[in-house]
């Protein structure tokens, strides 16, 4: 999809590669999550737990939680105020949480 | 639990906390200031320590009076801690109190003899149909994008609603070649003509004024269409946002865009203040709560005090000067210095703050929003997004005789979500005001209870361990996983 947004930066500043639904961007270091993905063409970012509906990005600023995402495997991390690192998985949410039960050793 | 006691803790690296740290720090107090963010500057002067000179001129020169701020706090001796989510304020450990916040993936506190909380405003809730599509963001937010490695629209955008941030946003747009589709204007000539009862003040705000007028006469030289008296927003789209409609003079207009950035206007973030319990009243002018405060930005909550917009709309030049009257008046408190002497430091700030505010009931009265732009007329929209509440859900719990905020919470959910009523506690407020005839201020708002972010159980248990190694004096972690 066509991104919403675009970055400016010089062509030789560091960037990292981050992964979003199983696929590869390279984006800018010192992105947030949330700018990133929206360079990247994202729309929605997740569905809403009760009514499924799209959201997206909407504040930037932490406050409206509606960037939630699944980053590195833990569910409902602020979009907007995480900054990328390289290799770092990103994964829409859709639906509500579920509680994972890990067997042993501590979640993280 | 840190046994680390400082004589103030700000919260909040705006233009208010740096000005009250640096003031503070000069004084020889010890201060911490803690930040969400990874550099200070708060969202007005975001990541001007890394932006270089062409972004810091196409910011413009507002966004460059930040990087003086920000030195002058850089050496102040004041501690700092930034990527810092502070999600409780506490007065348990009287008569200190007890900050608690997560940095890096782990809970941490400390305590202070002073707070300031200088949390700044967010942007007031635009619920109009179709605001939760993606595409559809804040003009702040596409600022805090602009100050990020220069993140721009890619697509044409549509500019929509009121007030001086959007058309700074468009106007630094231009500057960096964006193309813009249009700006939606919501003000009416009758917002002019009752601004200009407060004329007088604007003149002594003559410098702003002439700023904001500058950029609308930039944007309209620049063939930027423009449609004013716009009401009765909608953005059409399935899953995304595809066009923003509106009425012009009783015509329905449409617009294609899959970018719409929506404003009209900032409002007080003071859910700290809030989750201590302190007094707020309804301001008519601003259309939002403000804590209640004596002339040092002191709440009933002793030992508090609010700076910069959080306290009330003003504005970055405004907050800096409460910010210094904030860390007088924590100073005065602590015996840091005399009543003498913090009167003859707050002359200059009192003075420069009476004359930043001359300009605000002009600016208030003209960038009033709609009626309609704040409490939805059509019962679909969604009022509280996190839980997906709408207009109607809400004035059915009223017409059932549920009387306030928390009691619409208890029956609906709204406003139970991780926002915890940022995005929809000002519609709830007027909403059931306007459904049951009364004023807001006989309304109310939500109960706020810590945490005031999310946690995970794990930055809890953090929390819990750091407890059990703490003096028994120490309090115990939180019960709650989750807002309330």
């Amino acid at each position: 999809m066509e991104s919403l947004f675009r970055t400016d930066v010089p062509a030789g500043a560091p960037r990292v590669t981050i992964e979003f639904d199983g696929a590869p961007f390279s984006v800018p270091a010192g992105l947030s999550v949330a700018a990133a993905l929206l360079a990247a063409g994202a729309r929605a970012t997740r569905t809403t737990p009760s009514g499924h509906a799209p959201r997206g990005p909407y504040c930037m600023m932490g406050v409206c939680f509606e960037c939630l995402v699944e980053i590195d495997g833990v569910a409902s991390r602020q979009a907007c105020v995480t900054p990328v690192r390289d290799g770092m998985r990103v994964r829409s949410q859709h639906g509500a949480r579920v509680l994972r039960v890990v067997a042993e050793g501590p979640s993280r | 639990m840190t046994d680390d006691l400082y004589d103030i803790a700000i919260v909040g690296a705006g233009p208010a906390g740096l000005a009250a740290a640096t003031l503070a720090a000069a004084q020889r107090a010890r201060v911490v200031l803690l930040d969400e963010q990874a550099s200070p500057g708060g969202q007005i002067y975001r990541a001007i320590a890394d932006a270089g000179a062409s972004r810091i001129d196409l910011l413009g020169p507002d966004y460059a009076a930040g990087a003086e701020r920000v030195r002058a706090f850089v050496g102040s001796g004041a501690r700092y801690e930034p990527n810092a989510s502070v999600w409780q304020a506490s007065a348990e450990d009287d008569p200190h109190y007890t900050l608690r916040y997560t940095r890096d993936g782990g809970s941490r506190a400390l305590r202070a003899k002073r707070l300031i909380l200088a949390t700044g405003a967010i942007e007031r809730p635009f619920p109009v149909p179709g605001w939760t599509l993606p595409g559809v963001l804040t003009a702040g937010a596409a600022q805090i994008l602009l100050k990020s490695a220069g993140t721009t629209p890619a697509v044409p955008v549509v500019l929509a609603g009121c007030g001086p941030l959007l058309y700074l946003l468009g106007w630094q747009y231009l500057r960096a070649g964006v193309p813009i589709r249009a700006i939606v204007d919501t003000t009416t000539p009758d917002d002019y003509r009752r601004a200009f009862a407060h004329i007088g003040g604007a003149l002594a705000g003559l410098p702003t004024l002439a700023k904001g007028l500058r950029y609308l006469r930039t944007l309209k030289r620049a063939g930027v269409p423009f449609h004013r008296g716009a009401r009765a927003f909608a953005i059409e789209g399935d899953t995304a946002a595809r066009a923003l409609t509106f009425d012009v003079q009783r015509a329905r207009q449409r617009i294609d865009a899959s970018l719409v950035l929506l404003h009209q206007g900032v409002v007080p973030h003071s859910h700290f203040a809030w989750s201590l319990r302190a007094q707020h009243r309804w301001d008519d002018a601003q259309l939002c709560w403000r804590p209640v405060t004596d002339a040092w930005g002191e709440l009933d909550v002793r030992g508090v005090f609010v700076a910069g917009d959080a306290a009330g709309i003003g504005g970055a030049q405004a907050a800096a000067e409460q910010g210094r009257l904030a860390a007088l008046g924590a100073l005065a408190g602590l015996g840091a210095i005399d009543a003498a002497r913090r009167d003859a430091l707050a002359g200059g700030p009192r003075a420069s703050l009476a004359k930043l505010m001359r300009i605000r009931p002009f600016l208030d009265a003209l960038y009033r929003p709609n009626d309609e732009h704040r409490v939805p007329a059509d019962d679909a929209v969604t009022v509280c997004r996190c839980e997906e509440v709408s207009a109607g859900e809400l004035r059915e719990v009223v017409r059932l005789g549920v009387p306030g905020p928390n009691q619409a919470k208890a029956f609906t959910r709204c406003g139970m979500g991780p926002c915890q009523g940022r995005l929809c506690g000002l519609t709830v407020t007027e909403l059931i005001a306007r459904e049951r005839g009364a004023a807001p201020s006989a309304i109310g708002h939500y109960r706020i209870r810590p945490p005031l972010k999310p946690l995970t159980i794990g930055e809890l248990a953090g929390v819990a361990d750091q407890a059990a190694d703490a003096p028994a004096s120490a309090p115990p972690a939180q019960p709650h996983a989750a807002p309330a």
